[in-house]
């Protein structure tokens, strides 16, 4: 079930900066994505989403050229990344997962050594290593050798790293994995400030994250793109642009039959008591159609009882994921045997 | 040429970072320093045949540190990358998998050489104790360490494609020591048919490092063996080269 734009053709694949055409890539037996096709424009964030195992690091492994696909055509900044791998890689700057660094350099010598990889010319090296030190914030720790360092700060060497040269396109896989909120907090305000210059491709499992920081999403799951847009119309594809549940504590005189009398009201499908403390019930009222917040406010006003909360929870991309990934793996007719893979 | 001088320079500086190089270092310069003391001893007690130069280069003590010297030098180039993962970057960025092969063949190489450096010491103090030449002439020093640099690319390019071929330090060291030995002692094969002579021999002898050392540190240079270890590390690098690509299509 592929949804969003449609198709690009091969004509307009240099206009994009990422462009995936039909990509499959299976480990022995076991597929890890399949026909995949997506493309990516410049200046956009575009968030890589989907549960463990989807394929999001194998797509991203072989956007950077370290994989060969089994098949398919991807284009980066209008290279090839099969035929023109050196002038596509040098497009890109790639953050892999768990940052593989050298234990035994400092960061500076490190992050030197990867512009001259990336070809910057020697005399510009210093100065984009101190740009790339500068905008991580690793400026104090420069000189320390790698292998002393925090989780947070290889992480940063890692991202410092990835845009030394100043690439058309950043490639972060998991960027904010194993951080700790702060440090998260940083990465993502990092990540948007990077936006200005860069295409960005990331990848998370962290909803909230992606939300927060991308204007495009790709939802992966076993391997295949099950649903694309803006967090906005993800959420309104779905469907379930009131999640449900709708919150509502009052205080009642004993012995009456609150379920009852709001189960009756038009538009409530059913009332739950979740319990009560100290005089106070709440009870979880799904809607049957519409918003039935207004009616229940007027029966509440009637009857003359306390109110102290009314809300209506708006559904969060959590719960478009949730509905997405469920029916998708779900419906998948092999879904089993691909369990079993 | 910029790219391969800053893997080159990353390869020699991150061996010198780590404590293997000096470790090795420590224990070859024991090793020939006390083969130095002990052919010098020997010529003390009385007129040999062969000259200092020859015997430092050719006592079992030698040979056996020279045996050890390639999977410790070797075994963590191709083997730690995979390891550690960090092939993941290297390979992401635009680098030619030849550069990279070349880059860790050519650092390792250096290294071996500064490693075989301080030996030359021993013959100038040699030289400035007795003033005597500890060679039979100026010649037999270039062949003896022209003879080691070129055994050295045989058997680095070697432990390169052991190295190449797993993410196991360990594994790659064993199997570097294996074929180093397995080359080494069918060389020694040639003692034993020394009397039949004819064919058995004029192939024992290309392999035998023992027969190669004892003709260039009298100063002899023989054209074979030069061909053989030359093209040997062409032939080694290459299938590197095949190896590392084949990570690709491995998992």
């Amino acid at each position: 079930m592929h949804t969003g734009r449609p198709l690009a053709t091969f004509e307009d694949s240099r206009d994009f900066m990422i462009f995936v055409k039909g990509l499959t890539k299976s480990y022995g037996t076991a597929a890890a994505i399949r026909n995949l096709s997506f493309s990516v424009e410049r200046g956009e964030i575009v968030g890589f989403l989907g549960p463990n195992g989807a394929g999001k690091s194998t797509t991203m492994r072989i956007l950077c050229g370290y994989l060969p696909a089994d098949s398919g055509e991807v284009t980066i900044a209008g290279f090839d990344i099969f035929s023109q791998s050196i002038r596509a890689r040098s497009r890109i700057g790639y953050l892999p997962e768990n940052v593989p660094l050298y234990p035994e350099m400092r960061v500076v010598e490190y992050l030197g050594y990867r512009a001259s990889l990336k070809g910057v010319p020697s005399r510009r090296v210093p100065e984009k290593v101190d740009d790339a030190l500068e905008l991580c914030g690793l400026v104090h720790v420069q000189r320390q050798i790698i292998g002393t360092l925090s989780k947070g700060y290889r992480q940063r060497v890692g991202l410092a790293d990835a845009l030394v040269n100043e690439p058309d396109i950043l490639i972060l896989d998991e960027p904010t994995i194993g951080l700790d909120p702060n440090q998260i907090r940083e990465v993502r305000s990092l990540i948007k400030r990077l936006a200005a210059r860069h295409t960005i491709l990331l990848s998370s499992h962290i909803l909230s994250e992606v939300e927060m920081t991308c204007s495009r999403l790709l939802i992966l799951n076993r391997g295949r793109i099950v649903a694309t847009g803006t967090p906005a119309e993800l959420r309104e594809r779905s469907g379930i642009s009131l999640a449900g549940a709708i919150r509502l504590e009052i205080s009642v005189k004993d012995g009456v039959a609150v379920q009852e009398i709001l189960g009756r009201l038009p538009g409530v499908s059913s009332v739950t008591p979740l319990g009560s403390a100290e005089g106070w019930a709440s009870y979880e009222i799904l809607p049957e159609a519409g918003d039935p917040r207004t009616v229940l406010f007027e029966e509440v006003v009637r009857r003359g009882w306390k109110l102290r909360e009314l809300s209506a929870r708006e559904s969060t991309l959590e719960d478009v994921f949730t509905s997405i990934v469920g029916s998708s793996s779900g419906s998948s007719p092999d879904s089993r045997k691909e369990n079993l893979s | 040429m910029r790219v391969f001088w800053a893997l080159w320079k990353r390869e020699v500086a991150s061996a010198f970072q780590t404590p293997m190089a000096w470790i090795v270092l420590f224990f070859l310069l024991l090793v020939t320093g006390f083969i130095f003391y002990s052919g010098v001893t020997v010529l003390n007690h009385g007129p040999t045949e062969v000259t200092v130069v020859e015997s430092f280069f050719n006592t079992i003590f030698f040979w056996f540190a020279f045996l050890l010297l390639f999977p410790l030098l070797t075994m963590r180039l191709f083997a730690e990358e995979y390891r550690s993962g960090t092939v993941e970057p290297l390979m992401t960025a635009p680098v030619w998998d030849v550069q990279v092969v070349l880059a860790k063949f050519f650092g390792v190489l250096f290294l071996y050489t500064v490693l075989w450096l301080p030996t030359g010491l021993y013959f100038l103090i040699f030289w400035w104790q007795t003033r005597l030449q500890a060679a039979g002439a100026v010649g037999a020093y270039f062949g003896a360490y022209f003879l080691l640099l070129l055994m050295g690319s045989f058997y680095l390019a070697l432990g390169c494609l052991c190295s190449s071929l797993t993410r196991h330090q360990i594994t790659a060291a064993m199997m570097t020591f294996c074929l180093v030995a397995l080359f080494f002692f069918t060389g020694l094969l040639s003692f034993l048919t020394g009397q039949i002579g004819g064919l058995m021999r004029g192939v024992t002898i290309t392999f035998s490092p023992i027969d190669q050392m004892t003709e260039f540190s009298r100063g002899l240079f023989d054209t074979r063996p030069i061909i053989w270890y030359l093209v040997m590390t062409g032939l080694c690098l290459f299938l590197t080269l095949q190896s590392f690509q084949s990570r690709r299509w491995r998992r």
